[in-house]
C-alpha cells in the first residue's frame, strides 16, 4: 500500500498528459460525429499523420539549422502549426474522396470506406517513409529537456506541462470558435439539423468540409504533440490510440465537445492508474500489459449502461 | 471497353452450355499450371474456370461429375507436384468458410463485426492446448498431447467454443447499432488478443506471446492425416458442409428474419420476429464456421500464436465479404478466392518483381521495402473503390442489390426524426432503430 501512495502523484501526472492527448483526438471523433453522425474510423490514421507532419518539419528545421534560430518555443509552434495545417488538409481531401460520395448511403457503407481509408493511410505513410528515409520508426528530436520534482518521487517534465498547456489552449479556442463565432453558430445548426440548415442559407457542404479540416486539425496537433512527449513513433501508432480516444469521446458523450475533453482526460487518468497499479494490487498476477483490456472494458460498459456518456444528452437514440 | 464486355458475354452464351468447351477450359488451365509452376497467373485462371463450371449451363449430371473431378483429382495432383499451390488451397478454403461465417453476421444480418477473428482463435486455441503439451502445464488429470483421433471431437468442441463466444459478444453487444457496433467488436477482437498474448501468467494457459507449438495432426484409426493432401480434403469436405448450411439458412426462416432485421429493425420486430434471438443466432452460426476452421488451421501449422489473429485478419475477411458482395454465399466465395489469391500470389510476385529490378540495378529501391507486406495498402484501396462504385460487391445478392440501388437516402434529418411515412424507410437510419430496442431514444 505505501508504494501505492508513493507512485501516486507521479501516476497522476502521467495519466493528464495521456489524457489531454486522447482528449485532443477525442474532440477530432466527437465534432464529425456531432455534424454528420458518423465515425470517422480513420480519424486514428489521421492522428499519426499529424505525428509524422509535426516530427518531419521538425526534423528538417533540426537539419537546417533553423531550430537553433527559432528557440524551441519557435520551433514547437512551426512544427505544431505544419502538423495542424496538413492533417487539416488531409481530412478535407479524405472526406471530399472517400465520404461525400457515400453520404445518402446506408449507414455501414461510409464506416467501411473510413476503415479502407484508415488502411490506406496506414500503408501510404509507411510506404512514403520506407522510401524516404529508409525506415518507417521515427524519433522526434528534444525540444524541452527539463523537469520539474516538487518532491523527490514525482518528476513533472516540462515537455508535459507544455502539452497541457497547449491542449487546453486548443481546447478554449475550440469552444470560443464554436459557441462565439458565426462559423461556430452554423456548425452547430448543421450538427442539429442539415436540412434546414440549408434553407436557412448554410453552405452545409463547406460546414462539414470546415468540420473535417478542424477537426483533422485537432487530430494533427495531438499527433505532433505526442510525438514530441513520447519521442518514437510509427504507422501502426495511432491504431490503439484512436481507439481509446473514440473511447474517450464516448465515455464523455459522442457529440458533445466538453464531454470529449472530460472523457479525454479522465480515461487517460485512469488508464495510469491501471497500468501502474495493476499489478502490485494483484501481486504480479495481472499487470499494465492488461491496460489496453481496460479501455476497452470502460467502452463497453458505458455503451452498455450509459450509452449518452457523461455529459452527452442526444446520444442515447444513436447508439 | 463496352464492346469487349459485350463480346464476351456473347461467348459465354454460346459456350457455356457446352460442358467439352468447359471441360477442356478446366484441363487447360490445370497444364497451364503444371507446365508453368511458377506462374501465378496459371493458377488464378485454373481457380476462374471452376467458377466457370459454376456458374455454366450444364446439366447437372455434368457439372457434379466435372466438379468432383477438378477438386477431388486435379487439384490434389497439381498440390502433389507443387506443394506450394496445396498451400494456397488449403488457405483459400479456411478462408472461404471464414468468409461465410462472417457473410452471415455481417451480409445477412448486417452487423458489422470487426472482431471476428476472435472466433477464429477460439478454435485456434482450444484444440493447440489440448492437442500439445500446453495442457499438461496447467492440467493434472490425463496425458497431453491428446492423440490425433481427438481432433474430431475438439472440431465439434470448437464449434460449440466460439458459438458460446459468439453468443457472449452478440449478448454485450445488442441494444447497439451501426458503428458503435463496429468499435465494439473490434474491442472486442483486441481483448481476446490481448488476453491470449498475457495469460501465460499466472497460470500458463496460452504460453503468451511465444505460442504453442508441436499440436497434434488429425489422425483417424491409428492413421495419422498430417499431410498436405489430408488438410486439403479435410478443409474441402467442411467447406462444402459450411456452403450448404449457408444456403440452407439463407433460404429459411431464420435466414428471412436476417435479412428483415439489417433492412429494417422495428418492422422486423412489430412483425413478430424474436429480434433478439435471431441475432444472438447470427454471431452464433458465424463464430461457429470460424471455429472449426481455427481448429484445422492449428493443426495444419503446427503452431500458433496470438499474432496470427490480428485485426487485419478480420478486415481481411471482410474486404473478402465486402468484394464479394455482403449477403451472398456465392460472392463470398469468390471473394475469398480473389484475396488470398491476391494476398499469397500476386502481392509476392510483384514484391519479386521489383527485388528482381531492385537486384539487377534497374531500380533504386531502399532493402527495407517489401511490396508484398503492403496488403493493407491494397485492402485500403480496395473498400474504398468498392463502396463507392459498388457497394454490392462484385456478386450481388438480389434483395442487398435493391436495399442498396433501389432505395437511397439516409434520412438528412439529423436527430432522429420520426421516419417519413410514405417514403421507404432507409436501412438503420439515425435512431429509428434504436428506439425500439430499449434505447428510449423520442
Amino acid at each position: 500500500m505505501r508504494e501505492i501512495a508513493q507512485m501516486f502523484p507521479q501516476v497522476v501526472v502521467d495519466g493528464l498528459t495521456l489524457g489531454f492527448v486522447y482528449a485532443l483526438v477525442a474532440l477530432g471523433y466527437t465534432m464529425i460525429y456531432g455534424v454528420l453522425e458518423f465515425i470517422n474510423f480513420a480519424h486514428s490514421e489521421v492522428f499519426m499523420f499529424g505525428a509524422f507532419a509535426g516530427t518531419e518539419v521538425l526534423l528538417a528545421l533540426k537539419a537546417s539549422g533553423l531550430m537553433a534560430t527559432f528557440t524551441p518555443v519557435g520551433s514547437l509552434f512551426v512544427s505544431l502549426l505544419a502538423g495542424t495545417v496538413l492533417t487539416g488538409l488531409l481530412g478535407v481531401v479524405m472526406e471530399k474522396i472517400a465520404y461525400r460520395p457515400l453520404r445518402s448511403a446506408p449507414r455501414l457503407v461510409p464506416l467501411i470506406s473510413a476503415i479502407g481509408v484508415s488502411f490506406f493511410l496506414q500503408d501510404a505513410v509507411r510506404l512514403v517513409e520506407g522510401l524516404w528515409h529508409n525506415a518507417f520508426y521515427v524519433s522526434a528530436p528534444t525540444l524541452f529537456a527539463g523537469g520539474w520534482s516538487p518532491s523527490p518521487t514525482v518528476r513533472i517534465p516540462t515537455k508535459s506541462m507544455i502539452l497541457i498547456l497547449v491542449c487546453l489552449g486548443i481546447m478554449l479556442g475550440l469552444s470560443l470558435f464554436v459557441g462565439r463565432t458565426k462559423l461556430g453558430k452554423a456548425l452547430r445548426a448543421v450538427a442539429q439539423d442539415q436540412a434546414t440548415s440549408s434553407l436557412m442559407g448554410i453552405n452545409v457542404d463547406r460546414i462539414i468540409s470546415l468540420t473535417f479540416l478542424i477537426g483533422a486539425g485537432l487530430g494533427g496537433a495531438a499527433g505532433t504533440l505526442f510525438s514530441l512527449q513520447y519521442t518514437l513513433i510509427h504507422p501502426y501508432v495511432g491504431f490503439i490510440l484512436g481507439i481509446k480516444a473514440f473511447t474517450a469521446a464516448v465515455f464523455g458523450g459522442i457529440g458533445s465537445i466538453p464531454g470529449a475533453m472530460v472523457g479525454g482526460v479522465l480515461l487517460g487518468v485512469f488508464e495510469a492508474f491501471a497500468s501502474a497499479f495493476l499489478g502490485p494490487l494483484t501481486h504480479g498476477a495481472f499487470g499494465a500489459e492488461y491496460k489496453d483490456v481496460f479501455a476497452f472494458i470502460i467502452l463497453i460498459l458505458v455503451l452498455i449502461f450509459k450509452p449518452s456518456g457523461l455529459l452527452g444528452q442526444s446520444a442515447t437514440e444513436k447508439a | 471497353m463496352a464492346k469487349v464486355k459485350a463480346m464476351m458475354s456473347r461467348v459465354w452464351q454460346r459456350n457455356s452450355g457446352n460442358p467439352l468447351v468447359i471441360g477442356g477450359l478446366i484441363l487447360a488451365t490445370a497444364a497451364l499450371v503444371m507446365i508453368l509452376p511458377r506462374s501465378a497467373v496459371g493458377f488464378a485462371l485454373f481457380l476462374a474456370s471452376l467458377f466457370a463450371l459454376f456458374w455454366a449451363k450444364l446439366e447437372p449430371r455434368h457439372k457434379l461429375v466435372m466438379g468432383v473431378i477438378s477438386l477431388v483429382v486435379l487439384l490434389p495432383v497439381i498440390g502433389i507436384l507443387n506443394r506450394y499451390y496445396m498451400d494456397v488451397a488449403i488457405q483459400i478454403g479456411i478462408y472461404m468458410a471464414l468468409a461465410l461465417g462472417l457473410n452471415i453476421v455481417v451480409g445477412l444480418a448486417g452487423l458489422l463485426d470487426l472482431g471476428y477473428v476472435a472466433f477464429y482463435a477460439t478454435g485456434a486455441y482450444v484444440w493447440a492446448i489440448f492437442g500439445s503439451k500446453q495442457a499438461a502445464k496447467f492440467m493434472h488429470v490425463g496425458t497431453y498431447p491428446l492423440r490425433g483421433e481427438y481432433f474430431w471431437l475438439f472440431l465439434v468442441i470448437g464449434v460449440v467454443a466460439a458459438a458460446c463466444a459468439g453468443i457472449l459478444l452478440g449478448l454485450s453487444v445488442l441494444r447497439l447499432k451501426g458503428d458503435y457496433l463496429a468499435i465494439v467488436t473490434l474491442g472486442f477482437g483486441e481483448i481476446i488478443r490481448i488476453v491470449l498474448n498475457n495469460l501465460d501468467k499466472p497460470v500458463n494457459f496460452t504460453n503468451g506471446p511465444n505460442g504453442i507449438t508441436a499440436v497434434q495432426a488429425p489422425a483417424l484409426f491409428g492413421l495419422s492425416l498430417g499431410q498436405g493432401i489430408d488438410y486439403y480434403f479435410i478443409v474441402l469436405g467442411l467447406v462444402l458442409l459450411v456452403i450448404t448450411v449457408s444456403r440452407r439458412l439463407q433460404e429459411s426462416r431464420i435466414g428471412r428474419a436476417w435479412e428483415a432485421i439489417r433492412e429494417d429493425e422495428v418492422a422486423a420486430v412489430s412483425m413478430g420476429i424474436p429480434v433478439v434471438k435471431a441475432k444472438l443466432l447470427a454471431f452464433a452460426m458465424g463464430a461457429s464456421f470460424a471455429g472449426a476452421m481455427g481448429v484445422v488451421f492449428a493443426s495444419k501449422q503446427n503452431f500458433v500464436d496470438p499474432s496470427s489473429f490480428s485485426f487485419m485478419e478480420s478486415i481481411g475477411v471482410l474486404s473478402m465479404v465486402i468484394l464479394g458482395g455482403m449477403g451472398s454465399v456465392t460472392g463470398a466465395l469468390v471473394g475469398a478466392v480473389i484475396v488470398t489469391v491476391l494476398q499469397l500470389q500476386i502481392l509476392k510476385s510483384v514484391s519479386d518483381y521489383f527485388s528482381y529490378l531492385r537486384n539487377a540495378g534497374i531500380l533504386n529501391l531502399p532493402a527495407q521495402l517489401e511490396i508484398a507486406k503492403y496488403e493493407k495498402f491494397v485492402f485500403g484501396i480496395i473498400l474504398i473503390i468498392m463502396m463507392i462504385y459498388r457497394p454490392t460487391g462484385i456478386i450481388p445478392s438480389e434483395r442487398r442489390r435493391l436495399e442498396l440501388e433501389g432505395k437511397g437516402s439516409r434520412g438528412d434529418t439529423g436527430t432522429g426524426g420520426p421516419p417519413e411515412g410514405g417514403k421507404a424507410v432507409p436501412t438503420s437510419s439515425t435512431g429509428t432503430g434504436a428506439a425500439g430496442l430499449g434505447g428510449g431514444g423520442y
